[in-house]
């Protein structure tokens, strides 16, 4: 089990390295950041100095070290847009994306979930054809349609909820609904196979023939072991979420990470754009890791080896 | 003593019985999904005959024009000869008055169409500039078949090569391999595409060398694992022996024992393909306009919905949807008829 985690770290420790290494290589292959900081009017003095502050007069190898340097201690330089420190605006802006992601993953286990159990027990009828036409909805729709289709209707002909922003607490229904479903339909398909798999064995053959009633069968029996699949799944989710919310905030106009990401990209904003992918990799490596330990938590097979 | 059944007749198949018979053949086919991608792949092909009108030109004194279907919307307004800026919503200038009814007096009440209605000349209406929604929904299908072709011709192949040189090799190939495989996994993949298509420029090479990085692991992983599986088999050692070398016995030996399982994966990363291409679109980092992509349609009408103004958005969405869900039921069938070893996996 150490050797299997010692891997995974070792992993997610690779994965930022790279993705720092592609970033930093992708901000200067994209030209001298002097053009950006300086205008017409400053001398070849101050190009000189820029260039000795920023440490471009040294070779990449040195610039690079430099930038992981100030990574590590989380210092990422200051952004050119907001002409204060990078650090300050990711953190400014961490929270209405976290905020997002939870209530997004809360609602793709609590609709995926049941619903998959549901079309599992359910097996044939109308129940099951709407948990398919849901899950089929959900992973075909591109989720920036979905969203522009929820906002026009719910917010702009409706009148529910606000159609962008975060100002009450009902603003971030749509969003949240968007960012999940297609986790809802992935975890609805998940449990409605795996519990098809778990009703048709032996145990549960067994617990009918003693006449243990069928709803003591679906949620004490069968249930336990058809949560394992999306268990496992909900570590992929949790990181692949980080990534859905630059499309669902860039939709809503959601002030979090993901939109941030977008307005630094468009604006060429290199050093706000590199903490903010670094920050994005980050919580993608964590959740990775959570989940794999969590993983050989429930999983004896790897525990043991 | 032989039964007499000279008298017996089979009864040819009522018109019902055929019915049944040919539904119960169809439903073993996915009909609807195979039909409707058809249709997407025919649009590709023959974007210039099919669409009504140029997708990329349009007249501005035609722009947000609804679907045939919707009717216009009128109001009732006074003809006044000069207008205040206080009354414009209630009035309108005898000039404009004339275009409508050339009888118009001064003091009238008339009725003017605040929003027009849709005309059969553009089905699916028009979008701000003017051009016709239906024509650019159209000609959007090229782009993602191009896109999905490619990426998956080039992909796939580098996908292929580096599972069957992982599987094959094993040791510290299949280790590099593997880990690298790992790693595309756990990077945020959609946000460092964005990145490399806004620093190299929005051109379509960019875009299918960046979906590229996205799709060659699943098949890597895939052939790698039936590599594990066919090596051992008997015909194997046999190449081995009588002399075939390493890349005869990968591509001609090994190779073809993979294609089943790589027909399901191509059709199921297709609609991967096709939803990242228009959710690059849609962000601004895909093919550059005025060249229609389905997402950056969608992202075109995404600020009129305020107005009412639906139809840019709805259409090229319901595209991407129908394309992509087609490409899924496909994929479901494709791999059950296939390969059944998969459908555990789901």
């Amino acid at each position: 089990m150490q050797k299997y985690l010692a891997r995974r770290f070792l992993l997610a420790f690779v994965t930022l390295l790279s993705v720092s290494l592609i970033i930093f290589i992708m901000s200067r292959v994209s030209g001298d950041p002097r053009h950006i900081y300086l205008d017409d009017y400053s001398t070849q003095e101050d190009w000189d100095r820029m260039g000795e502050v920023l440490g471009l007069d040294k070779p990449y190898y040195e610039q690079y070290g430099m930038f992981l340097k100030g990574a590590v201690k989380g210092d990422f330089g200051e952004s050119v847009r907001e002409a204060r420190p990078v650090t300050e605006v990711v953190l400014e802006r961490s929270p209405a994306t976290l905020l997002l992601g939870s209530v997004a993953f809360s609602f793709s286990i609590l609709v995926g979930v049941p619903l998959g159990i549901l079309s599992a027990v359910k097996r044939g009828t109308w129940m099951d054809q709407v948990g398919k036409i849901i899950a089929l909805i959900g992973q075909s729709a591109p989720p920036f349609w979905l969203g522009i289709m929820l906002m026009f209707f719910f917010a702009v002909q409706l009148g529910m909820v606000p159609p962008y922003g975060k100002q009450d607490w009902n603003s971030i229904i749509l969003p949240a609904v968007t960012l999940g479903w297609y986790y809802a339909a992935a975890n609805l398909r998940l449990v409605r196979s795996a519990m098809l798999d778990v009703l048709d064995s032996e145990y549960i053959k067994l617990a009918r023939a003693k006449g243990v009633n069928s709803r003591t069968i679906i949620m004490k029996h069968a249930f336990r072991n058809a949560l394992i699949p999306p268990l496992t799944f909900a570590g992929v989710t949790l990181g692949a979420l980080v990534t859905g919310s630059l499309v669902v905030e860039t939709v809503f106009a959601w002030p979090g990470l993901g939109r941030l990401a977008i307005e630094a990209l468009f604006a060429f904003d290199y050093p706000l754009l590199q903490g903010v992918v670094i920050t994005f990799t980050l919580l993608y490596v964590t959740a990775a890791f959570v989940v794999d330990v969590l993983y050989a938590y429930v999983d004896p097979r790897i525990r043991y080896a | 003593m032989a039964a007499d059944l000279s008298g017996i007749v089979i009864a040819p198949p009522t018109f019902g019985e055929k019915v049944a018979g040919i539904y119960r053949k169809l439903k073993r086919l996915p009909v609807i999904p195979v039909f409707l991608l058809s249709l997407v792949v025919i649009a590709g092909l023959f974007a210039p005959v099919l669409a009504p009108h140029d997708p990329e030109k349009g007249d501005l004194r035609e722009r947000n024009i609804p679907p045939a279907w919707s009717s216009g919307e009128s109001e009732p307004k006074t003809v006044v000869e000069r207008m205040s800026i206080n009354d414009r919503a209630t009035s309108v200038t005898l000039s404009d008055a004339k275009k409508v009814n050339p009888d118009a007096q001064i003091g009238d009440q008339i009725d003017i169409y605040t929003r027009p209605a849709g005309s059969t000349k553009f089905l699916l209406g028009t979008d701000h500039l003017g051009r016709d929604v239906l024509s650019r929904v159209i000609y959007g299908a090229r782009i993602s078949l191009l896109v999905s072709i490619v990426t998956l011709a080039v992909g796939g192949s580098i996908g292929v090569t580096m599972g069957l040189m992982a599987g094959w090799y094993g040791g510290a190939m299949d280790e590099f391999l593997m880990r690298l495989v790992d790693i595309k996994l756990a990077i945020p993949l959609i946000l460092i595409a964005l990145v490399l298509v806004i620093t190299l420029g929005q051109s379509l090479w960019i875009i299918v060398t960046v979906l590229c990085l996205f799709i060659w692991p699943r098949f890597a992983r895939q052939v790698r694992g039936e590599v594990l599986q066919l090596k051992h088999m008997d015909y194997v050692s046999l190449a081995k022996v009588s002399g075939a070398s390493t890349a005869r016995i990968l591509f001609i030996h090994i190779f073809p024992g993979t294609i089943n399982t790589l027909i399901v994966v191509a059709t199921l990363q297709v609609g991967i393909v096709i939803l990242l291409e228009s959710t690059l679109s849609f962000l601004g980092a895909g093919v550059p306009p005025p060249t229609p992509a389905w997402g950056s349609m969608v992202s075109d009408g995404r600020d009129k919905l305020a107005g009412g103004v639906w139809w840019i958005s709805t259409f090229p969405g319901l595209a991407i949807m129908i394309t992509v869900m087609s490409l899924n039921l496909f994929g479901d069938w494709l791999r059950d008829t296939l390969d059944p070893r998969l459908r555990q996996l789901e």
